[in-house]
């Protein structure tokens, strides 16, 4: 490029320069954007494109301002600084605003390149020193002007190039490699001939080669033996390729049809059964295969030979703890610290849902006297629930108030947030928590304590130390005039599949909730309640007016306030002996539906139940009372078992009967009665296990009976050294329950160990125990809370062997409660037996002594000689042997005679 | 007629006994303990199962015969003693 531009540069300026190298001489513009034409060694000039536009503005269009002979233009600085102004970047000065800015004078010169020599239209002299030269060009081109100061001289002389030896690089070596020679000597061949052949008249003519002999020589192939090789081993690569095929049908293509089938199976007639019965095959087919058939059966009934006896005599698959260990464990006691009197449990509750949540009942330790003494001060106090957390062994999570103690309370099965607890007056009262439930729901251990759970002494103590304990109100009680006169001792909600109604019938429940209760006192009557708001039977306007203007707290739910002081029994039951004798004073109630409820698939089910029925909560919108439109459901069984003070155990029906005479609806008589127990019976309960097994638990004994048998208790214990005072079945194991004792003791029961005792007897606390309910949490945690006399609930975590059930214990039950009926039975007839035998007796003595009277003298007479005789004929024998008498005169004499 | 009755009722009471059933060579109930759709069911089922079973046998050594199955299963065994022209069906539950 630079010999080009510089062959260019001798051409156009017509003269030789010597060149050296270029110099990178002066300007700093050099290193700058701008590109300019340094290495063609003119760092002056700036080539530039303008524009027709800028052509126009700076009054250099080509042929028309510029042409020719005037090839450039002078454009003054300031034009251009406006023009910068004016259209900013898009100027074409931009790209050399720098030197233009730097440019010292005021005008610079604007070249048309036209042959483009510098690679774009315009060019700019960015130096004055070029403008200069270029407006003014010297007499000496401008190369020569560069060069001036290098080569001093003025004149060029020439010299003809000196020729100099040349100096081998090495290049001849290739040549002579690359270029032909001959090699070998040239054949001449000279080839003469007479000249007078030469031009004579030639004749072709065609001729066979094989005719005539050597016009050809040949060379024919011959297998040569010593090139053949023999081919000993030969690679051929094969491949296997499946063969395929391509075939293709058609269908007939109709439109789809849909085709059904049904059949029916072949089956004879009863004719031809019959005939078929009758005939002769059949009977010997018969009798040759029952032959083997018997064999058969009889083999499994003899013994069962799949079973796997390695398997069978293990009891367990694995053991979870000891094995040896069958005490209960302390697991945690809840003791109220803020109430100052001194208070018992009367009744114990797990939470059916909540993990950890117990609820207790407590009331005033007073006798009836000391209650009435001191009822002032009894006012002040409120009745509580109280609720307590494992997470919390101090704070009770939830207090609930009741207007008097509460001496039995339930959950409700379909809604853990309504509560029905029964008081010391004779009435019942309901809360509803359902407000609170995300607090006791929400319960974790360590999570809202403070870090040091210290017990501090009581009069620091604040209640609202951590959290704030709620008292929460209940929301309805019983109408007083019309409930229960004395202290309510049991109380039930009914089963959501049935309802009854005034009479006692049964019918199918709607609603799906637990909507009845059922309440047993010590004024000797049993009654049901319904919390359904009842249709308004008379308008009482005065009673409307006073509940009008008690005025109810608002954060109180107003689920039951249909109910509030105005609840009146559905049905009502006496349960009278008689018309003379005082009436019965139930204690307890079991109910034939009353299953133990909160087993782990009711449990999800109440679960499954609450959480549907987060939005609509049916009990927040009760609806009135039955359809009387359902028939009632026939083949219900309305019976159930009532356990009295007396320590009656009476099997009685609800269904009330109308009085044939006065019309009135009377209760049935009970169906049995038996008095098994010497004190009040405070437990009747069914066995989670098998629905008709009772276990009922009074004064110093138990009993279980079978509900059905009317002959008395399957098992009935002997006295125990100390009274019993509550009592449950085990969740898990059908043959044990706990018994508490009035010393603090526990007894646990094994019927497959021990009938007789109790298998075990762990002390618990110093006191009464009054209440006892296991709860089962998971397959490994099972805990019992066992309430005292003092107020003290104690948890204990029951072992693995007393909560597991081992493999077949419940048909071992079952067998034992079948033995025991069937024992009952035996004893029954023999009863009968022994009846029929000691009629017998006496019929025999009776005979015997008839037989001895009708003794006849004439016989006595007779017997008085054969006596007489047999002695004369000892005194004989005896005298021979003597020897007085000869034997021969004892000869003659018998001769004689 | 009389004997058929008092065997199959021989049968029926021995102890375990669910069911007894007689079948012809088709497989169509003869006399049965137990309800129709049962019987149907088992009997089709069975005699099917009789065929292949007797066909096995007969396979593996011509001169061979089936004369008695037995399927036990996990609640009850099912004997099947079969003839030319009859199956008799038993059901039992050996446990106790």
């Amino acid at each position: 490029m630079a010999s080009k531009s510089q062959k260019q540069k001798i051409s156009s300026g017509g003269k030789v320069s010597k060149r050296g190298k270029n110099k990178p001489t002066i300007s700093v513009n050099e290193e700058e954007e701008p590109i300019n034409m340094e290495s063609l060694g003119h760092p002056e000039i700036y080539p530039l494109v303008l524009t027709t536009k800028t052509q126009e503005i700076f009054n250099c269009r080509i042929d028309e301002d510029i042409t020719d002979e005037q090839p450039y233009k002078l454009i003054k600085k300031e034009d251009i600084f406006a023009d910068f102004q004016n259209r900013a970047a898009v100027s074409d000065f931009y790209p050399l605003k720098k030197i233009i800015q730097e440019y010292p004078g005021d005008e610079l010169l604007i070249v048309y390149d036209k042959d483009f020599r510098y690679g774009l239209n315009f060019y700019l002299i960015g130096t004055e020193e070029g403008k200069e030269n270029y407006l003014n060009p010297p007499e000496v081109p401008e190369e020569q002007e560069e060069y001036k100061e290098h080569v001093p001289e003025d004149t060029y002389i020439y010299t003809p190039p000196v020729s100099k030896p040349w100096v081998s690089l090495g290049s001849e070596k290739e040549i002579e490699e690359e270029s032909v020679k001959e090699f070998t000597k040239q054949i001449t061949y000279m080839i003469s001939r007479k000249r007078s052949q030469f031009g004579a008249p030639i004749k072709f003519s065609d001729q066979n080669a094989s005719s005539v002999k050597d016009a050809y020589i040949e060379c024919t192939a011959y297998p040569d033996k010593n090139f053949t090789v023999k081919q000993l081993e030969k690679d051929v690569g094969m491949q296997v390729v499946p063969k395929v095929k391509d075939t293709s049908t058609q269908t007939r293509w109709t439109y789809p049809k849909n085709a059904t089938t049904q059949y029916c199976p072949r089956e004879f007639s009863e004719e031809e059964k019959e005939t078929l019965g009758q005939s002769k095959s059949l009977t010997d087919f018969l009798n040759n295969a029952s032959i083997s058939v018997e064999i058969a059966l009889q083999q499994n009934e003899i013994m069962n030979t799949f079973i796997d006896d390695w398997k069978y005599l293990a009891e367990e698959e694995g053991t979870f703890g000891d094995k040896t260990d069958t005490h209960l464990k302390e697991y945690q006691s809840f003791t109220d610290l803020h109430n100052l009197t001194e208070k018992m449990i009367t009744c114990v509750s797990w939470h059916p849902v909540i993990y950890g949540l117990i609820a207790v009942s407590v009331a005033v330790r007073l006798s009836f006297e000391d209650r009435v003494h001191f009822s002032g001060k009894l006012l002040l106090q409120p009745s509580l629930i109280l609720f307590w957390s494992f997470s919390d062994p101090i704070h009770p999570q939830l207090m609930l108030e009741s207007p008097e103690d509460i001496f039995c309370f339930k959950f409700c099965p379909s809604d853990p947030n309504i509560i029905a607890g029964g008081c010391i007056n004779g009435q019942i009262v309901m809360w509803d928590i359902t407000a609170h439930a995300d607090r006791i729901e929400n319960i974790k251990t360590g999570g809202g304590r403070s870090k040091k759970v210290t017990l501090k002494p009581m009069f620091l103590l604040e209640p609202e130390s951590n959290k704030e304990a709620m008292y929460i109100r209940h929301c309805a009680v019983s109408s007083i005039e019309n409930g229960h006169r004395n202290v309510i001792t049991d109380i039930h909600w009914l089963s959501d599949t049935f309802e009854i109604n005034r009479m006692g019938s049964v019918f199918e429940n709607r609603s799906g909730i637990c909507c009845q209760l059922v309440t047993c006192s010590a004024d000797c009557t049993i009654c049901f309640w319904d919390i359904r708001p009842q249709k308004p039977s008379a308008p009482q306007p005065t009673e409307k007016k006073k509940e009008e203007s008690i005025e109810i707290p608002f954060d109180i739910p107003s689920t039951f306030l249909h109910l509030d002081l105005s609840w009146k029994p559905l049905a009502r039951i006496r349960l009278s002996k008689g018309e003379t004798s005082l009436d019965h004073c139930p204690t307890k109630l079991s109910l034939s539906e009353d299953h133990l409820p909160y087993k782990a698939q009711d449990k999800m089910l109440a679960q499954n139940k609450v959480m549907e029925v987060g939005e609509m909560n049916p009990y927040q919108n009760l609806e009135g009372g039955l359809a009387n439109h359902l028939k009632p459901i026939e083949d219900f069984c309305t019976k159930f078992f009532v356990g009295t003070e007396e320590g009656e155990v009476i099997y009685t029906d609800w269904k009330m009967e109308r009085d044939p005479e006065t019309g009135r609806l009377m209760t049935k008589k009970p169906v049995s009665l038996y008095t098994v127990h010497d004190g009040a019976v405070h437990t009747i309960q069914r066995s989670p296990f098998y629905n008709d097994i009772i276990l009922t638990i009074g004064g110093w004994n138990v009993a279980i009976w079978k509900e059905g048998v009317m002959t008395g208790p399957l098992l009935q214990s002997s006295c125990a050294p100390k009274r019993y005072t509550s009592g449950h079945w085990s969740l898990t194991r059908p043959g044990v329950f706990y018994i508490g004792r009035e010393d603090g003791y526990i007894d646990i029961w094994d019927l497959l160990e021990k009938t007789h005792e109790p298998a075990q007897s762990q002390n618990i606390c110093t006191t009464t125990i009054t209440c006892i309910k296991p709860w089962t949490f998971s397959a490994k945690q099972q805990f019992i809370a066992i309430a005292d006399y003092y107020g003290t609930l104690h948890i204990l975590e029951i072992p693995w062997t007393l909560s597991h059930p081992s493999t077949n214990e419940v048909s071992s039950m079952n067998h034992y409660f079948e033995r025991e009926v069937k024992h009952l039975e035996y004893v029954e007839q023999r009863k009968k037996i022994r009846e029929q035998e000691k009629k017998q007796m006496e019929l025999e003595t009776e005979k015997k002594k008839v037989k001895t009277y009708q003794k006849s003298k004439e016989l006595l007479e007779a017997e008085l000689k054969m006596d007489y005789e047999s002695y004369l004929e000892l005194e004989k024998t005896v005298l021979i042997n003597l020897g007085l008498i000869k034997v021969a005169e004892k000869v003659s004499y018998m001769d004689m005679m | 007629m009389a004997e058929v009755e008092e065997t199959l009722k021989r049968i029926q009471s021995h102890k375990g006994v669910i069911g007894t059933m007689v079948v012809n060579a088709e497989g169509i109930p003869i006399r049965t303990t137990l309800d129709n759709s049962t019987t149907v069911q088992y009997a089709g089922l069975l005699h099917q199962l009789t065929m292949k079973a007797r066909s096995t046998v007969r396979d593996i050594d011509p001169q061979n015969d089936l004369t008695f199955l037995r399927i036990r299963s996990k609640k009850h065994e099912i004997m099947v003693a079969p003839d030319k022209e009859y199956l008799l069906i038993v059901i039992q539950n050996p446990c106790e």
